[in-house]
């Protein structure tokens, strides 16, 4: 069987997402009352959310990669590396170390740059374009907000409400398993799924899944006790309507604005994480937390590097601070008080 | 209230081996102890020597009571974490509770400070803010909370490190003393991170708890007594509101292992935080199987007593 | 003789999406002392504002927008938070329709009965735990002595309201507004806590605003009602009279389906239609949607108040339109009652 390569897969990923994320939305927009918070929702936080659309943008753009089209002369690349968007965008552009943004010469020594004047937020240790690696670690946010996310979300759907509707024995294993998962501090968890599974990229999206999906697990099997004996359940029950169906149709439709506002406050909260761990050593790749932990001693040189610092720390604060904001208003909107009637 | 209290102690056990189960599935069938090994190490060494390191610390019998009733690391690892025999550490051979014992003290000084440090800043901010609910103060406060939950902690070191201790030069940047009159000076810096990276969500749960607790029935009916505004947060809302508060509490005693194991590191504090960022980079597992079962435990203690002092609080669970 | 309460033209407004809401649209109302006046409507109809608006309690963002409410000729809309305080649960006192969440959960009910004393009297604790505990025998809570350090969750919910009434009396209020006081309630226990209120009102001349919709309740305690709809005022009148000859067509409908008034065996009667939503609410008579008896004025031009008798005030066309035709004499100007 063929190997498939990393790359492809990405691609894969990525055009499914972008298919789903467009199922949602026509979704969404046929409800009258999704598509009445959407529009309050685009009318309070317009901004932020034109922020949070920004970063997705970006970090779509480097999620997609293909290989060739590489001009003969780029010395900073290997012939047959798949390339994605941003990449190609920034090829040829590395120096040899660092220089300070807008810069024409190298910070250390004074030699002529390359490309002067055009690194508006100065290069690194390797000569990097930092706005090219800032770039890059927006993906790498996403996947990690999102992704993980999106795999914590559904497991913690399934046992809560699975725990919580049908109650018995599978009731008592998951909440014991919830129990237990809380018990222990996060990070420490963290640290020691990690450390178990070996450090790399989908070692810290599994373990940032099995540390995230508890809270929300716990909080729909609560949910989901409370909705079970809302009467309507118990007439569908009586008129012979299969389980499964109750829980589709009546169950997760009332959890569906739990869903979104714990997507949206899960994921700046997976990102903040990694951010530690990479602190620690043992984050991702390419994140703007690793690049923060790199630039932590460039700020003791004298004089001061501090524009690996600004750009990477700038980033994820901007792009916490929309989500947090959008997050926020979409709490509000979504709050259950505001809601129609259960279905 | 005494059955409960047993009832609940009981099931705080049974989360204890829970965790202890999961510890040992995560350290010795996830990582092979072959792997272990090789970590500690390096990849190049020869078979025996992997197996001398193995039967030197202990990893080299078999796992499960299946395989061997009377010898075997299940029951072996149980028997050890419960009677707190941590054994030595997998990277310098230390005993790892004289470790633990020296870094008690330095964690402490700082965690202790900061959690006190951080109820009284933040309940007084969050009672104001919720005071003047819906004036400017009110939205402003909620602003700077989004904004300043919105930065990372390791925003928080970098630049703390940076501004007060290399520019401004108020303390130092690192180190510790236990000295009790130098104690104040390196502590300084780490506590005002840590205050710094946790008031905004702090004021921001407060404040969402007195607004709910505001806005219940039995305050309109305050109101209609005669009772000032004042006098209605101070005595009807916050008594009501020490209840999740209490909660809330709780859940920042893992904080205190994040920004500990954090502060702790980058700050020089030679705590139980910074064993463990230590046994992470030296791919300590030893140590780090401890580390985490301490951390759990006192977690679950702290979560028993949480549940517990809910009967002071609340007259309602007291008749359980 | 002016009324001890006098309510001109009260407005009561919460913001809308265009226009704010007038929730409660002109009211005018007397409460004499020692009577008591009940106040009928559905729910939506702007009673239970109403009686919040009278001690400035409307919640946000809700607010009085226009009218007066006068105390002894004092205009309370006009005083200071302060004195507005000393007002409430002072001079006059308000219990509400749900006791279980309106005492606070962790506060014994005698400490909370006390708060109120103190908070309009100087009292030793001695003193104020004494009258508490006189006012529990009074108000027919058994062992009153353990009763004073229990905690709400403890009592029943007859006992909980028993509470509520002994708080709103301690002050010895000129003015009790009960807002559904029994609705929460049994109704065996609705009846004792009923007959607890006439007592209770005889022997301390307290006058009552009793907010309900139940008109049973309407014909154990009330000296004189006045029915509201959709924000307003539409018959107001002495109980006697309006029970016997309502004269309004909502107040007739609401009588006519009345289960103990109708006939075995025939369908009951009821309004047809629903209340309509503040946006949906006709230039005229509010009512006018919903009426047997609406001709062409009524969708368009509100109603004036007409006075067809002792003590009596109606809002209606048709109403006017009859009396007009029989050439009814026996209006009275310049006196609401």
């Amino acid at each position: 069987m063929m190997q498939i390569e990393p790359y492809i897969f990405s691609n894969v990923v990525t055009l499914l997402l972008i298919l789903g994320g467009a199922f949602v939305a026509r979704s969404v927009s046929r409800e009258r009352l999704w598509r009445e918070a959407a529009v309050t929702l685009w009318t309070r936080r317009r901004f932020a959310i034109v922020v949070v659309g920004l970063y997705m943008t970006i970090g779509l753009f480097d999620s997609v990669a293909w290989k060739g089209g590489i001009p003969e002369d780029a010395i900073d690349v290997l012939p047959n590396a798949p390339l994605t968007l941003v990449d190609r965008a920034f090829l040829g552009t590395k120096e040899a170390s660092y220089s300070s943004p807008f810069a024409s010469v190298e910070f250390y020594g004074g030699s002529a740059l390359k490309h002067p004047g055009s690194h508006p937020f100065g290069t690194d240790i390797l000569g990097r374009d930092v706005l090219y690696l800032s770039l890059k670690g927006a993906r790498v946010a996403l996947l990690i907000g999102g992704l993980t996310s999106l795999i914590a979300i559904p497991l913690a759907l399934i046992f809560g409400v699975g725990a919580g509707y049908f109650g018995g024995r599978f009731d008592d294993f998951v909440f014991f398993l919830i129990s237990t998962l809380a018990s222990m501090p996060g990070i420490l968890l963290l640290i020691a799924l990690i450390m178990a599974m070996g450090r790399g990229t989908l070692s810290v999206c599994i373990a940032l899944g099995v540390t995230s999906w508890v809270g929300f697990c716990r909080l729909t099997r609560a949910e989901t006790l409370k909705l079970r004996e809302l009467d309507y359940v118990y007439a569908a029950r009586a008129l012979g309507v299969p389980e499964f169906r109750i829980v589709l149709r009546h169950i997760l439709p009332n959890l569906a604005h739990l869903i979104v506002i714990t997507f949206v406050l899960m994921f700046s909260g997976l990102v903040l994480s990694e951010a530690v761990l990479a602190w620690l050593g043992i984050g991702v790749d390419g994140s703007w937390g690793q690049m923060i932990d790199g630039a932590r001693d460039e700020l003791s040189r004298d004089p001061i590097i501090w524009w690996n610092l600004l750009a990477s720390g700038a980033s994820l604060f901007v792009l916490i601070l929309a989500v947090n904001a959008v997050g926020d208003a979409i709490r509000d909107v979504l709050d259950p008080r505001t809601l129609k009637e259960p279905s | 209230m005494g059955a409960y209290v047993i009832r609940r102690l009981a099931y705080g056990v049974g989360v204890i081996v829970g965790v202890l189960f999961l510890l040992f599935l995560l350290f010795f069938t996830v990582t092979q102890p072959d792997d272990i090994a090789r970590r500690a190490l390096g990849e190049k060494v020869s078979v025996e020597v992997i197996e001398q390191w193995k039967v030197n610390h202990g990893y080299d019998r078999p796992l499960w009571p299946w395989q061997d009733w009377d010898d075997n690391l299940l029951f072996e690892h149980y028997r050890r974490m419960l009677t707190f025999d941590f054994g030595v550490s997998d990277a310098d051979d230390s005993p790892i509770i004289d470790r633990i014992r020296a870094g008690v003290g330095p964690s402490l000084s700082l965690t202790v400070p900061l959690l006190v440090l951080g109820i009284l800043g933040g309940i007084p901010l969050s009672l104001l803010v919720a005071f003047f609910r819906e004036t400017y103060i009110d939205r402003t406060g909620v602003f700077l909370c989004v904004l300043a939950m919105s930065v990372s902690i390791i925003l928080y070191i970098v630049g703390a490190q940076y501004l007060i201790g290399k520019v401004l030069r108020w303390y130092p940047i690192s180190g510790f003393d236990a000295d009790l009159l130098m104690l104040p000076r390196f502590l300084a810096l780490p506590i005002i991170v840590g205050l710094l990276s946790g008031i905004g969500g702090d004021v921001r749960f407060y404040r969402t708890v007195f607004l709910e607790e505001s806005t219940r029935d039995f305050i309109r009916t305050a109101r209609a007594k005669g009772a000032s505004e004042p006098r209605i947060m101070t005595h009807h809302v916050l008594r009501n509101a020490l209840i999740p508060i209490l909660t809330r509490v709780v859940l920042a005693i893992p904080f205190l292992f994040t920004g500990a194991l954090l502060l702790e590191a980058f700050f020089g504090i030679p705590g139980l935080g910074s064993m463990t960022f230590d046994a992470i980079q030296a791919n300590d597992f030893s140590t780090l199987r401890t580390m985490v079962f301490i951390g759990s435990l006192a977690f679950v203690l702290g979560q028993i007593a949480t549940d517990l002092s809910y009967g002071l609080v609340d007259p309602r669970v007291r008749f359980e | 003789m002016s009324a001890l309460l006098e309510v001109r033209d009260l407005a009561t407004e919460f913001p809308g999406k265009q226009e704010p809401t007038r929730v409660v649209d002109g009211v005018s109302l007397d409460l004499d002392r020692g009577e008591v006046l009940a106040l009928v409507g559905e729910s939506g109809s702007g009673k239970s504002m109403t009686a919040l608006s009278l001690l400035r309690l409307v919640p946000k963002p809700g607010r009085v927008s226009a009218g007066q409410v006068k105390l002894d000729g004092q205009d309370l809309l006009g005083l200071s938070v302060t004195e507005m305080r000393r007002i409430r649960g002072g001079r006059i006192s308000m219990i509400f329709q749900e006791p279980t969440t309106c005492l606070n959960p962790v506060v014994r009910v005698g400490v909370q009965v006390m708060e109120a004393i103190a908070l309009h009297e100087t009292v030793t604790p001695a003193d104020a735990r004494a009258r508490t505990r006189e006012l529990f025998a009074e108000v027919g809570i058994p062992d009153p002595d353990a009763r004073l350090d229990a905690y709400p969750h403890e009592l029943s919910g007859g006992l909980k309201q028993r509470v509520m009434i002994a708080m709103a009396l301690s002050t010895r209020p000129e003015i009790l507004i009960a807002d559904e006081p029994t609705t929460a309630l049994d109704v065996t226990v609705q009846a004792q806590i009923l007959s607890l209120l006439r007592a209770l009102q005889r022997d301390r001349n307290t006058a009552i605003l009793l907010i309900t919709h139940d008109l049973g309740i309407v014909n154990e305690l009330a000296d004189r009602v006045a029915v509201m709809y959709a924000g307003r005022l539409v018959e107001v009148a002495a109980r006697r009279d309006l029970l016997a000859d309502p004269l309004h067509p909502y107040t007739k409908g609401l009588l006519r389906s009345i289960p103990a008034r109708s006939q075995a065996g025939e369908r009951l009667p009821e309004i047809p239609g629903v209340v309509p939503p503040p946006d949906q609410w006709p230039r005229g008579c509010r009512f006018s949607t919903r009426c047997a008896e609406r001709f062409e004025p009524c969708a368009e031009i509100f109603p004036q108040e007409i006075r067809p008798g002792v003590g009596r005030r109606v809002w209606c066309h048709e109403v006017e339109r009859s009396r007009t035709a029989v050439g009814n004499e026996g209006d009275r100007e310049g006196e609401t009652s």
